[in-house]
């Protein structure tokens, strides 16, 4: 919220700069957003009073103004404003002055006639944006003082970010009262009552005494119809962001600002007596101030006269009963509402009023009759009237014990790591609490009524540590008991599988976790999401089913952005429903697109193929270990290319995916050739072995290579199974160097040329034993796959 | 018939030779002419047999020394050229050094991972552990038990999004606070790193984020050692000296509640564009964990206390590579993401 240096040190005067006060302001938990000032820079402007107003002999629309500026000079001034009169007290920027925006007021011809400088309006000063005319100043206001000093312009304002549970500090007194606790200064605060000068009064009947417990209220009649709003008002109102309207709209609004407590006004003519508080009846329709019509729910609160709801209270006026420019009589509410009574109310109905704020976060139920008599003063200054009594309905039942909190010195110390003295704690508990207490361990005091965050002993070690600075806290290292940390071989850890990837040429990217339903749907049709209620926008409505949704709008992009090679990973979870289930699942998924090489000389331009990326998810699952039960198998996702995808498999477990995305989606999303993609979820597929070493044997390898001819179906891994199972357990390496097709070999068949590396580890090998496991090889090859061997 | 040759002839000839022999296949050629089975200096030593026995060890003798001369002319020579050969090879060898070398290029590791890595090695060598939680929150953890009942106004610190079904996404890592607790026991320090969701999107703000929680309880955790660990933390982290200050704030989940500002890192605390004249940028809100909270989860809130912070990790990513816009995190642009080895 908004308030002016000046206001606030009507209750705690001080002598600080805006910035030192904003400072202390600021650490002491009220922190200040921003300093404005009350009104731009400008000099030499002062009070005058127009003479005599005539026509300009030259121009309609102009007048020939007759001002005096210290009661006996007399300028000759040319005015353009509708409003400009005799009489009429003015700002006259004398020649010489410096208006806001560079302006200099020189000595000019206007028509022909000379102007001895210029009558400001309020948005020629920068204090206002009206332009319909020139600046009435009260008649009160003495010719020749400089308006700076006549309006107060010096003035600072002050945006203060209160938190929520500060209530109390909504209000210029309310922050006053709290930095004069801060610093230990006095609070000036005097509110007289109002007498009354008729008796009458209407009945207010408390129906739901714990959500509204206090009501105050007061009958004025006879106010003056047409009276403006002092300057000073509005300016005041105008420097903490609040738009006058009337005089008793502002009046309220003044009120409200300076004490916290919000207000609201009737026509009196207009409410049918008695007025009852209660909860609304469900359905019940009530038709606000903003001229909506809202049908209420039972857990709203209502002031309602005898026909009906006049206002959803704390919250907003009904337009029934809402004042005018004809109202005559008003009557004023001053009220307590609980906030258990407003929260949430207002955000679920959209109407977080300046009163709702207030009321949700507490207000002191002292405040209501102090808010009236204040009201009622400002208001028959402004527009007469006679005052009723101040009439207040108070529950009985509200009237209760305050509450009383207790501060044991040792848990002050403890919590605070450091010693606050006895009378450092006591003055600051006595500036905060009333009735501080002491007692032997400590201190107790009784929570005041505006205080709505004090509660229990916690919230008093606070109120120390705050008002007496964070500052004087010392650091202190903690003595934390030594345990041994986690150095887990369980898992390979994630960050070292991206590790991999970035050092095998991907770029680690962070996609938002929801996605765009459409081309989610389009790439997993099968999977069920879990869609947000109130997605921000409809294409982050639906949690990623998979990383590649995310991926694949990454990689458009930047190949929009003319990147024709990408390597993309992500980390980070998919949200899988299954059966109503969620599961959120840990996973590292990558694309590949554009050449297998980045560009370079003496390295051709092949783009990436499923084995390169394969390559790269082989590295990643080397960590573990284990590499040897991880198997691909051919499988069909309806993303990815049936004939060159894989999902991978760990035992029993799916640990992933990798696969061309299919050619139907990546014409459907724009890529010029289709990207791969990979994913492997984590917990499974990251899962490791612990080595353990393996005597390393001393006799020398023999090497035999054997070029088979299979079939297109048979696949490398079974022709691996298969040399494992026939070699005699002396197989210690197998390698793939060649695959063949073409002239020579029949179509439909293949040609693999595989490097058999043998080992003992007893003894040394000779050409009979390695001819013997070849012999076997061939003959397992022949037998299950019908494989020839080429010759040699 | 020719006189026949003197032995001092036949040296200085075959000297002559080896000097004038060009290439190392030259100068084998003259060596197998002197020297070889039928080489010139060869015949003269079997031709000593013919002379008188008398003559024949002075004659061996000045062959003999005729022969080492040679051979280590030859042997200067043969070193000489090689030296000369092995040069133009070396010369002709010579390649560009500074054409590019050849494979893959490296990747590069997102910021805002580098930044969480480094986060939480410094909080690791503190003994802190790292403690994970789901993304896909219950208003209990999110809220209630972090001291935060339904219609809270600081409810509206957090634009939350909803489920169908009344489920949320996590609008801060909190949460983890709750369920390392009902797992654990204390003393326990823990950090939680991970994203988290706001509805909100504008120029200073994303609908996701990370954020870096951490979580100390024990019997004597003060306020002062965690402003004390933060301190360490923001210096360790920016590799620095820097001024620290507490504000006093409000989390309903801590209490006392601090806002914590750090020196400004571009001005230090001159005054910039960044801290927006203040000198001061404000990283992270911490405080001490709320007796409520530690209620919720069944810890006798007499016994234990502890603090509890909570950073937004693109912040202090954005404060130490000079990022000054949040969205770029998020934009995935290579030639953003290739700025960060």
């Amino acid at each position: 919220m908004k308030i002016t240096q000046h206001w606030l040190e009507e209750f705690t005067p001080g002598a600080a700069t805006p910035a030192e006060l904003a400072a202390q302001l600021t650490l002491a938990g009220l922190e200040v957003e921003a300093l404005d000032p009350a009104a731009p820079a400008f000099t030499g402007v002062v009070v005058g009073e127009v003479l005599a107003c005539a026509r300009h002999p030259n121009a309609e629309r102009l007048s020939l103004c007759e001002v005096t500026t210290d009661g006996a000079d007399r300028l000759q001034i040319v005015c353009g404003a509708p409003n400009v009169r005799a009489g009429l007290k003015v700002a006259v920027a004398k020649i010489g002055a410096r208006l806001p925006g560079e302006i200099a007021i020189k000595r000019a011809k206007l028509r022909g006639i000379e102007s001895q400088g210029m009558i400001c309006s309020a948005r020629e000063l920068g204090i206002g944006s009206e332009h319909d005319g020139i600046l009435e100043l009260p008649p009160d206001f003495a010719i020749g003082r400089d308006v700076r000093a006549a309006l107060d312009l010096d003035d600072t304002v002050i945006e203060v970010n209160a938190t929520p549970n500060r209530g109390d500090c909504m209000s210029v007194f309310g922050i006053a009262r709290d930095h004069a606790a801060a610093r230990r200064r006095r609070l000036h605060y005097a509110a007289k009552p109002v007498p009354a000068a008729h008796a009458d009064a209407i009945g207010v009947e408390l129906a739901a005494p714990e959500a509204c417990p206090v009501f105050a209220g007061r009958l004025i009649r006879g106010l003056r119809a047409g009276a403006p709003t002092p300057l000073w008002l509005r300016e005041r109102l105008r420097r903490v962001g609040i738009n006058p309207i009337s005089p008793i709209v502002d009046v309220t609004n003044y009120v409200m600002i300076e004490s916290g407590q919000p207000m609201h006004a009737y026509d009196a003519a207009r409410v049918a007596a008695p007025i009852t508080v209660r909860f609304a009846t469900a359905g019940e329709p009530l038709e606000l101030l903003n001229g909506t019509t809202l049908a209420l729910t039972a857990d709203c609160l209502v002031i309602a006269d005898a026909n009906g709801p006049v206002g959803l209270a704390g919250i907003m006026g009904g337009s029934a009963s809402a004042i005018g420019d004809g109202t005559l009589d008003v009557f004023l509410e001053a009220a307590h509402f609980a906030p258990q009574a407003i929260a949430g109310r207002a955000r679920r109905l959209g109407l977080l009023t300046d009163a709702a704020q207030r009321f949700e976060r507490g207000v002191d139920p002292q405040l209501p009759r102090r808010a009236i008599e204040r009201a009622t003063a400002l208001l028959i200054e402004i527009c007469g009237g006679r005052p009723g009594p101040l009439t207040e309905a108070r529950s009985a039942a509200f009237a209760g014990a305050q509450p009383r909190v207790r501060l044991r010195r040792r848990r002050l110390e403890r919590l605070l790591g450091t010693t606050v003295p006895d009378e450092e704690v006591r003055e600051f508990l006595g500036a905060i609490g009333d009735r501080v207490e002491e007692l032997g361990e400590g201190w107790e005091i009784g929570v005041p009524s505006h205080r709505f965050d004090l509660a229990i002993e916690a919230d008093l070690v606070e109120e120390v540590a705050r008002l007496r600075g964070f500052d004087r806290i010392p650091e202190h290292p903690a003595i934390a008991p030594q345990l041994a940390g986690d150095a887990s071989e369980q898992r390979a850890p994630a960050e070292r599988a991206l590790a991999v990837l970035i050092d095998r040429g991907y770029h680690e990217a962070i996609t938002y976790s929801f996605v765009d339903p459409a081309i989610q749907q389009a790439l997993f049709p099968a999977q069920a999401a879990l869609a947000l209620a109130n997605p921000i926008s409809a294409e982050l409505a639906e949690m990623r089913v998979s990383l590649w949704p995310g991926l694949l709008q990454a990689g458009r992009e930047n190949a929009r952005r003319q990147q024709s090679r990408m390597r993309l990973v992500e980390m980070g979870r998919k949200f899988l429903l299954d059966a109503g289930a969620l599961q959120e699942i840990d996973t590292i998924a990558g694309l590949a697109s554009g050449a297998r090489w980045p560009e370079q000389w003496g390295i051709g331009r092949d783009p990436v193929d499923f084995y390169d990326v394969k390559g790269d998810v082989d590295a990643v699952l080397a960590l573990t270990g284990d590499a040897g039960s991880i198997r691909y198998e051919p499988a069909g996702l309806e993303c990815l290319h049936p004939g060159r995808s894989a999902r991978l498999w760990r035992g029993e477990h799916a640990i992933g995916w990798l696969g061309e995305l299919h050619p139907r989606l990546a014409k459907q999303f724009g890529w010029v050739s289709a990207p791969w993609l990979f994913e492997i979820e984590t917990e499974l597929g990251l899962l490791s072995k612990i080595p353990q070493y393996k005597a390393i044997s001393v006799f020398p390898r023999l090497r035999r290579d054997l070029a088979v001819v299979v079939d297109e179906s048979v696949s490398a891994a079974q022709l691996r199974e298969a040399v494992a199972s026939s070699a005699s357990g002396l197989l210690t390496e197998f390698v793939v160097f060649d695959v063949y097709r073409g002239p020579g070999i029949d179509s439909g068949r293949k040609s693999i040329a595989l490097g058999l590396i043998l080992q003992d580890s007893s003894r040394t090998l000779t050409d009979v034993d390695a001819d013997a496991v070849i012999t076997a090889v061939v003959a397992r090859l022949r037998d299950v796959f019908s494989a020839t061997i080429r010759d040699q | 018939m020719a006189e026949p040759e003197t032995l001092a002839a036949l040296v200085a000839r075959a000297l002559a030779d080896v000097a004038a022999s060009a290439s190392v296949a030259a100068l084998e050629e003259v060596r197998v002419h002197l020297l070889g089975k039928k080489g010139q200096l060869t015949e003269r030593l079997k031709a000593l047999g013919a002379l008188p026995p008398s003559e024949r060890p002075i004659a061996g003798q000045r062959i003999n020394e005729a022969k080492g001369e040679i051979i280590a002319a030859l042997e200067q020579r043969r070193a000489t050229l090689e030296a000369v050969a092995l040069d133009a090879a070396l010369a002709a060898g010579r390649i560009d050094v500074s054409l590019p070398g050849r494979g893959q290029s490296s990747g590069t590791m997102h910021p805002v991972t580098r930044t969480r890595l480094r986060i939480e090695r410094i909080f690791a060598q503190a003994g802190f552990e790292v403690a994970t939680g789901p993304e896909v929150e219950d208003d209990f953890h999110n809220f209630e038990a972090l001291n935060i009942p339904r219609n809270h106004p600081a409810r509206a610190m957090h634009d939350t999004f909803y489920f169908a079904d009344g489920r949320l996404l996590r609008t801060h890592t909190s949460p983890v606070q709750i369920r390392a607790l009902s797992v654990r026991s204390p003393p326990l320090a823990i950090i939680a790193p991970g994203r988290v969701y706001r509805n909100d999107s504008d120029m200073t703000h994303t609908p996701m984020f990370h954020q870096v929680e951490g979580l100390v309880v024990g019997e004597q955790v003060s306020f002062a050692n965690l402003k004390s660990m933060l301190h360490s933390f923001v210096e360790r982290f920016f590799e620095r000296s820097l001024g620290m200050r507490l504000r006093p704030s409000y989390f309903p989940f801590t209490e006392p509640s601090a806002e914590v500002d750090i020196e400004c890192v571009f001005c230090r605390g001159g005054g910039c564009r960044v801290c927006k004249q203040t000198g001061w940028l404000e990283i992270l809100g911490c405080g001490m964990v709320h007796p409520n909270v530690l209620g919720a989860v069944g810890i006798d809130a007499e016994r234990w206390q502890g603090y509890a912070f909570g950073m937004g990790i693109e912040r202090l990513a954005m404060l130490r590579y000079g990022v000054d816009d949040l969205r770029l995190f998020f934009e995935n642009d290579l030639q953003f993401l290739k700025q960060f080895p």
